[in-house]
């Protein structure tokens, strides 16, 4: 299957325009801020920095959905920072994996099969993450596995930039360099913070494209928060042959709402009554916005 | 030996490590060899009190627990004292071989602290989990492995480990945990179990370590009101476990019950095991977490569903009425 063949093929069933796509971005922010709220627990701010990520990959590049999970060429995807479960999930209810509601009502309660980080027993869940670090080498192996066998599949992950410290990511990506792995897509969700601070005060990783450039990637950099740049980026990296390539995505975290929008206090923080009816007034207002556009 | 103590309403607040963080702050001021690491963990370690107060004594090195743990060494063999915080998971699976080689097998004076140990993290799941650091540790040799119960055998044991120059993994929990001593009012001996009971004859003895001392002594009392006599073996030193108070116990007792927030094979109650039936041979009955992911749940909820309470200890005791 000749590559353009391939995108058009995954394209067909995500018709969605990328305004289309902002909207629903807006939306299935709403809907994670409710699980986090019922829950009393969740990751907050990466949720909010991951989510326009999420949604361009699931509803325009990636060609996975309930339908085809059990076809071995599906694409695969590994959320490598695990902590934002709730807006994986949201993003997975949507695409159809199982009840949004039956979700939301049980997120990390007693019992519940829905844990607070991504669980492979839950439908669409390819690997279980948590435990930083850990997706890249795993999709590098999913590249490989891929190569050897000449299937058309592409793989993705996304890391936290926090999560960059790890040494096992820089091991990963040497291996993806290696081998040349272009059916490799990794996303780094560059929102500048993690739980201590700003990122670059913590351990600082610019400059971040010539470290990945230096490992034999090919780095692509945009608005994570703009459709139509995070769509150019999965385009380019599709595209790009012979390279691995990495969409530094730079963020906000929290996006959506001025009360949590880049505040390293917000990485784990369940909003008050009052600060969820700010946070729906500002998505509301968002989502007007993304009507006009 | 002493009495089980009289135990207060809850209500402690302090987690044992806002206790060590206050510790290291005294020996901060007094020796400024006294260095404390995080990896983006100072807030969840308590640490960050330390850090402002002591910046030239701090270090952070992002999210990477194995260079946390190569740092430390590389510190303490240039005269440094190390204290490296982070969740007890990573710190006891991530940085594992950093911890055989570069802390126990080189020797050098380092102290792991690992947070939010055992199911502290509850509903985040196994990757937040360490029900597997006990048996990791301990099974390295050079490496001690303390699980302090209170926050105030956790001030006494930080305190003994400052004047020591050998590395040692200590895990604590999340969240506070009820006193079972006071300032004023904490017995310890480095290395040495602490054993409560009302009498010399007890009819049999629960060894606990960490959070499980505390449900072992209200366990004590709740069988005392039926007429058994139980005494609890707070074996907060896992290793080296003290040999001496299992077979006291083993001797006096007929019935032996271990507690444990850890997995089921390799831990306190495997040690226990093993060490009263080479020389004492009791019936031991094990009390741990399930070798499988835990039920979804804060750790209460997880205590209680494997009967890792108060009534799970004393209907474990009731439970083998064979033995007493
Ligand atoms: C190996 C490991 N160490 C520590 C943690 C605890 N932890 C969870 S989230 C987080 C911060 C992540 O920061 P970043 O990667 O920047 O993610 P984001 O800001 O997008 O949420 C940390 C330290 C973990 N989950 N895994």
């Amino acid at each position: 299957m000749a590559d353009h063949d391939r995108t058009d093929n995954v394209m067909k069933d995500h018709k969605m325009t990328n305004s289309e796509l902002a909207l629903l971005s807006c939306r299935l922010r709403e809907q994670t801020v409710d699980v986090i709220t019922g829950a009393k627990t969740g990751h907050i701010g990466g949720d909010m920095s991951v989510m326009d990520i999420l949604v361009m990959l699931y509803f325009r590049h990636m060609n996975i959905s309930p339908a085809n999970m059990d076809d071995p060429d599906r694409d695969k995807f590994v959320l490598s920072k695990g902590h934002s479960v709730e807006s994986y999930y949201t993003v997975l209810a949507e695409k159809g994996f199982f009840d949004f509601e039956a979700y939301k009502n049980s997120f990390s309660r007693y019992g519940s099969e829905f844990i607070g980080h991504p669980h492979n027993t839950i439908p669409g869940v390819e690997m279980n993450s948590g435990s930083l670090g850990h997706g890249l080498p795993v999709c590098v192996g999913m590249a490989l596995a891929g190569k050897m066998d000449g299937a058309p599949y592409r793989v993705f992950t996304v890391m936290g930039d926090g999560e960059l410290a790890e040494g096992s990511v820089w091991e990963g990506a040497m291996a993806a360099g290696h081998y040349h792995l272009d059916n490799l897509c990794a996303v780094v969700d560059r929102n500048g913070l993690q739980i201590s601070g700003r990122t670059e005060d913590v351990m600082s990783h610019e400059p971040l494209a010539d470290r990945f450039a230096a490992f034999g990637w090919h780095v692509i950099e945009c608005d994570g928060h703009d459709m139509d740049s995070l769509d150019a980026a999965f385009r380019e990296a599709e595209a790009f042959r012979g390279m691995p390539s990495v969409v530094i995505a730079h963020t906000v975290k929290g996006c959506g709402s001025s009360v949590m929008e880049d505040k390293a206090a917000w990485h784990h923080k369940v909003p008050n009554a009052e600060e969820a009816a700010q946070i729906r007034a500002d998505l509301e207002e968002r989502k007007e916005a993304c009507r006009h556009a | 030996m002493r009495k089980l103590p009289e135990l207060n309403a809850a209500g402690n607040k302090i987690p044992n490590r806002q206790a060590i963080c206050e510790t290291l702050m005294e020996a901060a001021g007094r020796d400024r060899n006294v260095v404390a690491l995080c990896s983006d963990s100072r807030g969840s370690a308590s640490m960050t009190p330390f850090f402002e107060a002591f910046p030239e004594q701090s270090i952070e090195v992002g999210i990477a627990e194995q260079n946390l743990v190569g740092i430390s060494a590389g510190l303490a063999k240039c005269g440094k004292k190390p204290y490296a915080f982070s969740p007890a998971c990573f710190l006891s699976t991530r940085s594992y071989e950093q911890a055989k080689i570069d802390c126990a097998y080189s020797d050098t004076n380092v102290k792991l602290i690992g947070i939010s140990g055992g199911v502290s993290y509850g509903a985040l799941g196994m990757s937040h989990h360490s029900a597997q650091d006990i048996a990791a540790m301990s099974a390295i040799p050079n490496m001690r492995v303390y699980l302090p119960s209170d926050r105030h055998q956790t001030r006494k044991l930080i305190e003994a480990l400052l004047e020591d120059e050998k590395c040692a993994y200590v895990r604590v929990g999340r969240n506070p945990v009820e006193d079972i001593y006071s300032e004023d009012d904490c017995p310890f001996e480095m290395d040495r179990a602490t054993i409560l009971a009302d009498s010399e004859e007890y009819d049999a003895a629960i060894i606990a370590c960490g959070e499980m001392v505390r449900p072992a002594v209200e366990a004590a009392k709740l069988l005392k009101n039926d007429g058994i006599r139980a005494a609890v073996v707070d074996m907060y030193c896992v290793k080296p476990i003290d040999r001496e108070a299992v077979l006291t116990a083993a001797r006096r007792a007929k019935l032996i019950v271990t507690a444990e927030e850890h997995a089921p094979f390799g831990g306190l109650g495997s040690m226990v095991s093993q060490i009263a039936a080479a020389e004492c041979p009791r019936r031991v009955i094990n009390l741990a977490l399930p070798d499988a992911p835990v039920v979804t749940g804060n750790s209460r909820e997880v205590f209680e569903t494997y009967g890792l309470n108060a009534a799970g200890i004393a209907a474990a005791v009731r439970g083998a009425e064979e033995f007493l």
